[in-house]
């Protein structure tokens, strides 16, 4: 597994796109951490095109690189390896790699551009949830790769569940929200926010930067949430759910697919 | 024998590949696997390495189960049909990785010099021209040590004086007693280095022997003539049926 | 001229003389327990209290007196009800520790209270672990500073204020530490008062209880992570200056709640992280101006109710909502103020945008109308909605808006 771990990241380091990516976090968390008004303003600036960025790529970029790969993985799976730990070592290097950029992206701009006022928990939620987002959605396009041989189908496959992630997913939520309004919603919009990594991202970091308006929750049940840390912790868990599901299935796939 | 197939069946969804098979594969021989597009040869190849996971029927590799066992792939080197690489590791890169994975020692040099390569060698691999991939696909097969060796159309994108340095090459492999699998549509390279013919039809074997029986069988001078009258039995059968 | 002169040494004698005389009581003086020393002295005398702890309760003070104590000097109440009753004037409370009042439902049992008393002095006093601090009643020119009161509530129901006053005229209540009570200062019919300089954290209630009481000011006061933070209700004339109002957490909890308050000034104050900062219902002629709001979840809500309130010159920075009113029309001015999330632009370089800022967002609505909405906050759909009320206002009140937004805070 590590060997293929190796062989992944390097590839992937080398690639042109991994210092596009990296070049885009550089220049964006400069500006904002620059030109803001105050370092957490720069971390809500930030959140947005993390929420947005991170996905999109962990995506695109794990789609482009696992077809480009998929006949070098039939030479690597005629060896004596077993298929988990291919797999697991091909997930490993991707998400490495775009998360070196990331950290690369955003924290050496942030320690350089800093001073006393810098939001540094903020900021460290926010690379958190960064990372938190990688390790999903790179979970995501491997599984696209392996259940889809057809590589537009899977292009078209990756864009849908990000633009729904990212947009409509919110939509429809809030949609529901209004019209069930005259129910008790509380658990149910908790739910809902679970089930979009996306938005348990940016609850996570909500819960950093605008905790006292979260706290302006009547509901016995958001109180608690957002009360103690106890919010925090069953985000980060949920968020942890949401990457082992896709491995798991990924897994259980992979050892059945025919190459 | 150091392969056997006992009634292979594999079908993707409705679609029937392979429609029980029964093969088997001994020391020092080499065997071409022939068939038009679509009869399954690639399908049987990839199933003896595991890449294939058959829908019944049993495979073994030196005497131990090969479908559920990856170990036994450690007996085959196996070159793909289609050579592509990671983009940015060099060609040095790729034959250390796969010697880490199969953690066997492997003997990349006297390839590289035969394949002429050596200039190669610390370039990354999406510079180089397909002629070149192609050659670094068979030195990473045939590098090890291995009992076994599987070519998936290993002439493709090699020009006259590498095929006949590869042919060179599986033949004296074949002294040393190694048992070599090909498919290849160049049925000239088939008739010239193959003890035995396997032909595949719509997934079932035509024919499986020694290369000069078919031509008697068939009462042909050579193998062109010999395949072709092999699929006109078929469509004569096929016809009579209906 | 001389004679001017000696008719004024002769007072000053005079005063001095009457000063009366000084008592001391320890545990190996002759007067052994406070409640003896009290009876015994003579209007204007000294009670000198050395370390040790006095035990006792319902002492009444009748006559001027000055209670002083030395370091180390404790009075205990034992749990068993009010401990010293001011009933008399210009008596002094000084230096001491004085602790253990019980919970009464039926009385409202203080460490210091006072009837009908005037030009008394409480000050550099520890009171610890009471029901109600002090308890003022009727009384006027009183110095409350310097105190320390702290107590151990946890329920609204089972404790007191720490600084209690009801019908009381020009009293100054500076530097006092108010923690843990249910109010931390409580105002009712208090007139021409001054509240300076104190720190009120951590009461069940209110930082500050504030009701029919005209012509008060209160000054650079700390109030932090209140239940309620400050209630300001009912009355009229008055001056709120330089305080501070910090981490008021909660539904129903408020930096400040103005209710039925009409001709105040609120000036110059740091409003911080608290989740509503300012609450406006029934306020009238208020003036708003140069207090920052920051990272508050609602800088301000301004209900219907609300009229000819100046907010001016404010900053408002990186709140989560800014302006909250329930109402489509808007009878309040906003103007100059800083808004951090303002997007305008600057030609003519006045130091004011060139367009003007809507405060109220689109989302604060839907918030209002469906709670759980909130946990979309910053999420970019909600942002797509709000660009296109932005771009065609018909839900956001179109008359609530900042005609000059200032490009930069003002400090």
């Amino acid at each position: 597994m590590f060997n293929v771990f190796k062989y992944v990241l390097f590839d992937l380091l080398r690639s042109k796109w991994s210092i596009v990516y990296t070049l885009f976090y550089v220049l964006s968390s400069s500006a904002l951490l620059y030109f803001a008004n105050s370092s957490t303003s720069a971390v809500a600036g930030l959140m947005n095109i993390v929420l947005f960025i991170t996905p999109l790529v962990s995506l695109l970029l794990g789609v482009i690189y696992f077809y480009q790969n998929r006949d070098f993985a039939e030479l690597l799976l005629a060896q004596p390896i077993r298929r988990t730990q291919y797999f697991l070592g091909n997930y490993l290097g991707l998400i490495t790699a775009l998360i070196a950029n990331l950290l690369v992206g955003i924290g050496l701009p942030a320690l350089l551009i800093s001073n006393e006022t810098t939001a540094f928990t903020e900021l460290s939620i926010l690379i958190l949830s960064g990372v938190l987002l990688t390790l999903i959605f790179s979970a995501l396009a491997l599984l696209i790769t392996l259940l889809n041989e057809n590589r537009i189908k899977g292009f078209g496959y990756a864009i849908i569940i990000w633009l729904f992630f990212a947009v409509i997913y919110d939509g429809l939520f809030l949609m529901l929200l209004l019209y069930f309004n005259d129910y008790p919603l509380e658990t149910f919009a908790l739910v809902g926010v679970i089930l979009n990594p996306m938005d348990l991202c940016r609850v996570l970091i909500l819960l950093q930067l605008d905790l006292s308006a979260l706290m302006g929750f009547t509901g016995a049940v958001f109180q608690q949430y957002f009360g103690s840390t106890f919010g925090f912790v069953t985000a980060l868990t949920s968020g942890l759910v949401w990457v082992a599901l896709p491995l798991a299935f990924l897994i259980k796939k992979g050892n059945t697919k025919d190459f | 024998m150091v392969i056997e197939l006992s009634n292979i069946k594999k079908d993707f969804g409705k679609h029937k590949v392979l429609k029980g098979v029964d093969l088997s594969f001994s020391e020092g021989k080499i065997y071409s696997i022939l068939g038009p597009n679509g009869s399954g040869k690639t399908t049987l190849m990839k199933s003896i390495l595991g890449l294939v996971k058959p829908s019944s029927g049993a495979i073994t590799v030196c005497g131990k189960d090969a479908i559920n066992d990856f170990k036994q792939r450690e007996f085959i080197g196996y070159a793909p049909q289609i050579a592509r690489f990671p983009e940015n590791l060099t060609v040095n890169e790729v034959i250390k990785l796969v010697t880490s994975i199969r953690k066997q020692p492997s003997n990349p040099d006297p390839l590289i010099q035969l394949f002429e390569i050596d200039s190669f060698r610390t370039q990354r691999l999406k510079n180089l021209s397909g002629g070149t991939r192609q050659k670094v696909n068979l030195a990473l097969s045939l590098m090890f040590d291995s009992k076994i060796y599987i070519l998936d159309e290993p002439t493709s994108g090699l020009d006259p004086i590498n095929r006949i340095r590869l042919k060179e090459l599986l033949l004296d492999l074949k002294q040393q007693g190694k048992t070599i699998l090909v498919t290849t549509h160049i049925l000239h390279l088939a008739e010239q280095i193959s003890d035995e013919l396997i032909f595949l039809l719509e997934g079932k074997i035509k024919y499986s022997g020694p290369t000069e029986e078919l031509m008697s069988m068939t009462s042909s001078e050579n193998l062109e003539q010999a395949i072709a009258k092999l699929i006109q039995q078929q469509t004569e059968k096929e016809q009579a049926h209906v | 001229m001389i004679l001017r002169a000696l008719f004024v040494f002769v007072y000053l004698c005079c005063c001095f003389w009457s000063h009366g005389a000084t008592i001391e009581t320890c545990a190996s003086c002759s007067i052994k327990d406070l409640r003896t020393a009290v009876q015994n002295a003579q209007p204007g005398d000294s009670l000198i209290l050395q370390a040790g702890v006095y035990p006792v309760h319902e002492l009444e003070i009748t006559k001027p007196l000055t209670i002083l104590g030395k370091q180390g000097a404790i009075i205990d109440g034992e749990n068993q009800g009010e401990i010293l009753i001011i009933h008399a004037d210009s008596v002094n409370i000084l230096n001491l520790t004085i602790k253990n009042v019980a919970t009464s439902y039926v009385k409202d049992w203080a460490a210091i209270s006072s009837d009908k008393a005037s030009y008394c002095r409480i000050e550099n006093n520890k009171i610890l672990d009471t029901f109600f601090g002090m308890y003022i009643r009727k009384s006027s020119h009183f110095t409350i500073a310097n105190n320390q009161v702290i107590s151990n509530a946890t329920l609204e129901a089972t404790s007191g204020n720490a600084i209690h006053l009801w019908h009381c005229d020009s009293m100054r209540i500076e530097n006092n530490e108010v923690k843990k009570h249910r109010d931390g200062i409580y105002f009712e019919f208090v007139k021409n008062s001054i509240i300076k300089g104190n720190i009120s954290e951590g009461n069940v209630r209110y930082g500050l209880h504030f009701m029919f009481s005209d012509y008060n000011k209160y000054l650079g006061n700390t109030f932090e992570n209140n239940g309620s933070g400050v209630a300001v209700m009912y009355g009229s004339f008055i001056e709120m200056k330089d305080n501070t109002f910090i981490n008021n957490w909660g539904p129903a909890s408020y930096g400040l709640l103005l209710k039925e308050i009409k001709d105040g000034d609120i000036k110059n104050n740091i409003f911080k992280r608290n989740t509503t900062a300012i609450y406006g219902e029934g306020a009238l002629r208020m003036n708003i101006s140069n207090n920052t709001f920051e990272r508050n979840g609602w800088a301000m809500k301004v209900l219907s109710s609300c009229m000819e309130n100046e907010v001016r010159d404010n900053n408002f920075i990186e709140n989560s909502f800014s302006v909250f009113t329930n109402s489509p029309r808007n009878y309040n001015e906003f103007t100059n103020n800083y808004w951090s999330e303002y997007k305008g632009y600057d030609l003519d370089k006045d130091g004011f945008g060139d367009v003007p800022h809507r405060p109220v967002s689109l989302f604060t609505y839907i918030v209002e109308q469906c709670e759980p909405a909130l946990l979309l906050m910053k999420s970019n759909f909600i942002a797509l909605l709000e660009l296109a009320e932005k771009a065609a206002p018909s839900i956001t009140p179109e008359a609530l808006v900042d005609d000059k937004p200032r490009m930069r805070p003002i400090w």
